[in-house]
């Protein structure tokens, strides 16, 4: 059997505005630059000087992509920000070409990078139906065919005849997602529009993309986060640099993405030196970083696994008695833990040189998110060396307790016992 | 597994190469450099050729008072202030014809082209999002945004039939000539149109050349509000204004549009020349714009 969609050593190149090149300050072409580099070109000619750097650089956004997919396939397309996702699904789609390679399609395709692309605001529901449903590629008698499907779908019924501007967010996204719903290409190609509208909704556009998957069709679709990946798709790619690093089986996969998407997120070791502020009455912070099981560093952490911080210092005065303390923070700034050195017996008597200190929790309970690292070095009162934001980790989400089970809501996570006990309910 | 056969068949009517094993191939390859309109994709997109022109004819006089009137009095006004100013002031020359059925018949091909080229200048631009997110021809955004100016010129037709009227003016054989006039203007509104889209999207300073370039084109083209015949011999048949105007193939081709309108001789010798020059902008238009379109949602 032939693939339906097959990519062969697909590369796409970008050029980058240099932040240091010559026309930083926009980033565009505009006519005046090019006329005043025409009318300057003799000149620079005659006088040897030619621009230092190049205005652009070459940036790879995918580079020798391969991948098969077949008919009926349902294929996830994952990875952090910047690995190609909306590159790949562009040229899918037909909206950009390739720089390298080539994809062949068999069949009609049906893109969705957005939902309600080419709506008007001024037009009315029913119009927009029409010229959403052109714009995706529908004929116009398949539109009227589908009409009344799509207008139940949507829940709009009253409304229709009145201008979308006037709907709500919600309505808006119902009627977007109620055309590209009825499209039933041979190939969908979906890009995070199920990232929008109310749950019960959300559910009800999932069950749609499995009736077309249940239809035969074959459907490409992208998402930043895992979960619908794992309950949608029969197949995940995990794009990493534009390149494909995983296409498989959707477990392994998922540690596979925490891991690339986390380790490269940032610095995982931290040169705390360069880092000023005015509650550094001295340096003696000088590195940080937190480690996995094997005791590299990294910058993410699975949810219920172990914490591990080594912190270095050093100085060259002597504190006596120093209390350390770990502060996490959420996103919005909110403190959500505390570690501090037990004030009863000092972790470290005196600080003279260096020290490193690691701190360990064994099952960390804080929720899936990102979370800033701040140090504290003080001698009671007095306080010696702070360092707000030092750097960023991540709490992904996994199976904490065993249970086949993920995260489910709230801030943290606590190991728990239940006791089941049946009484008699007294017969009367 | 029945709806699916279903499918298949239908679409095998619309597509003979299609077999029920094999459905279409679209291969997704580097972009090459020029290429030609492809005909038979723009007939597939027809009816979103239509409901784009459509959506640009309802969207242009929503939240007007006077609405649709808007495309009968813009070049009505023109009409007079283009009667108080050449007719009354300057007393231009219109060969003995009523000076405001005159000019109207000159203003309303030129209203149109003006419209077009301007619609058609700033369509690609101002459809960033279209067409970041999704894949159609492209050319269907320059094409839907002149498809737009015709509706307004067919309305603003009917005025002219009333002036017509209303000065005893009774076609004649040669008002069969007006489609086939109107379609050559049309072919170089859409070469312009797309040329202009396409530099635009290159260049955003064309959204500011535009309307400069539209009025010094007015200017250029002497027809619109006066006869060419009583055009002094000595200034307009010598040297670099020959060559300028007649670089120029709206001026022969307004000057005929009257012709045929009135019921005048209609000057096959300028149409002769007028033609095949426009057959050359709209093909110089759309080869340009399908070179560059492949990079129009990363340049854009």
């Amino acid at each position: 059997m032939t693939a339906s969609v097959s990519a062969q050593h697909l590369g796409k190149k970008f050029l980058v505005a240099r932040s240091d090149g010559p026309r930083s300050a926009y980033g565009y072409r505009t006519l005046r630059d090019d006329l005043t580099r025409l009318a300057t070109a003799p000149w620079r000619l005659l006088s040897g000087k030619r621009d230092k750097k190049p205005a652009f650089q070459d940036f790879w956004a995918l580079d020798d992509v391969n991948f098969e997919i077949n008919r009926g396939e349902v294929v996830g397309i994952i990875g952090r920000n910047g690995a190609g996702k909306s590159t790949l699904l562009k040229i899918l789609s037909r909206i950009t070409k390739p720089t390298n390679g080539q994809v062949l399609l068999r069949g009609r395709v049906g893109s969705l990078l957005e939902v309600g692309t080419g709506f008007h605001p001024e037009l009315t529901g029913r119009e927009n139906i029409y010229l959403n449903g052109a714009i995706l590629g529908m004929r116009r008698g398949e539109i009227q065919r589908k009409f009344d499907q799509i207008v139940e779908f949507a829940e709009i019924g009253p409304f229709l005849d009145t201008p979308v501007k006037r709907y709500s967010s919600g309505m808006y996204v119902r009627l977007a997602f109620a055309v590209a719903g009825h499209l039933e290409p041979e190939i969908l190609i979906v890009d995070e529009v199920l990232a929008v509208g109310d749950m019960a909704f959300q559910r009800k556009c999932l069950g749609r993309m499995r009736e077309v998957g249940t239809q035969g069709s074959t459907i490409l679709f992208v998402r930043h986060t895992t979960p619908a990946v794992e309950s949608l798709c029969t197949r995940p790619l995990l794009l990493d640099k534009g390149k494909v690093v995983h296409d498989g089986g959707v477990r392994e996969l998922i540690s596979e993405y925490h891991r690339r998407v986390l380790e490269t997120q940032g610095e995982t070791e931290t040169d705390l030196e360069k880092i000023d502020g005015p509650q550094r009455i001295r340096k003696v912070f000088r590195s940080c970083s937190l480690l996995d099981e094997q005791g590299q560093p990294t910058n993410f952490l699975s949810l219920g696994s172990q914490f591990h911080l080594r912190v270095g210092l050093r100085s060259t005065t002597n504190f006596d008695f120093p209390t350390i303390t770990i502060g996490i923070d959420d996103n919005l700034g909110q403190r959500v833990l505390t570690l501090q050195t037990p004030l009863s017996q000092p972790l470290i008597e005196q600080l003279r040189g260096g020290a490193v200190v690691e701190c360990k929790v064994p099952q960390f309970p804080l929720a899936p998110g990102d979370y800033w690292v701040k140090l504290g070095l003080y001698v009671i009162p007095d306080e010696v060396d702070a360092i707000e934001r030092v750097f960023r980790f991540t709490v992904a989400e996994a199976e904490v307790f065993g249970t086949g089970r993920g995260f489910h809501a709230g801030l943290c996570i606590a190991p728990s016992a239940w006791t089941f006990q049946e009484t008699n309910v007294p017969t009367s | 597994m029945e709806a699916l056969t279903e499918k298949s068949e239908k679409t095998l009517v619309h597509d003979e190469q299609r077999t029920l094993d094999e459905p279409p191939l679209t291969i997704l390859q580097p972009a090459r450099g020029w290429q030609l309109i492809n005909v038979r994709e723009l007939w597939q997109f027809r009816d979103l050729l239509y409901f784009l022109t459509w959506r640009d004819v309802k969207i242009r006089y929503k939240q007007t008072a006077l609405g649709a009137a808007w495309a009968l009095l813009q070049p009505a006004l023109m009409m007079v202030v283009f009667t108080v100013f050449f007719g009354r002031l300057a007393e231009v020359d219109s060969g003995g014809i009523d000076y405001p059925l005159f000019v109207y018949a000159g203003l309303l091909p030129w209203s149109f082209f003006a419209t077009a080229i301007a619609n058609g200048g700033n369509s690609v631009v101002g459809s960033e999002r279209l067409i970041t997110k999704i894949y159609f021809p492209r050319l269907a955004i320059p094409f839907a945004a002149v498809g737009a100016a015709i509706v307004d010129f067919c309305v603003a037709f009917s005025l002219l039939i009333m002036l017509m009227f209303v000065n005893g003016v009774v076609p004649t054989w040669g008002f069969l000539m007006v489609p086939v006039i109107f379609l050559f203007i049309l072919l170089a509104a859409v070469g312009m149109g797309t040329l202009l889209a396409a530099f635009n999207v290159a260049y955003r300073d064309f959204r500011y050349v535009i309307p400069f370039m539209i009025q010094l084109w007015m200017f250029a083209t002497p027809s619109i509000y006066m006869d060419l015949e009583k055009l002094p011999d000595e200034k307009f048949n010598s040297g670099l204004v020959q060559t300028l105007l007649a670089l120029n193939p709206m001026t022969e081709l307004i000057a005929a549009f009257r012709d045929a309108v009135l019921g005048h001789a209609i000057p096959w010798d300028m149409l002769a020349y007028a033609a095949p020059m426009c057959l050359v902008i709209f093909l110089v238009g759309c080869f340009y714009y399908r070179k560059v379109e492949d990079t129009f949602a990363d340049v854009i």
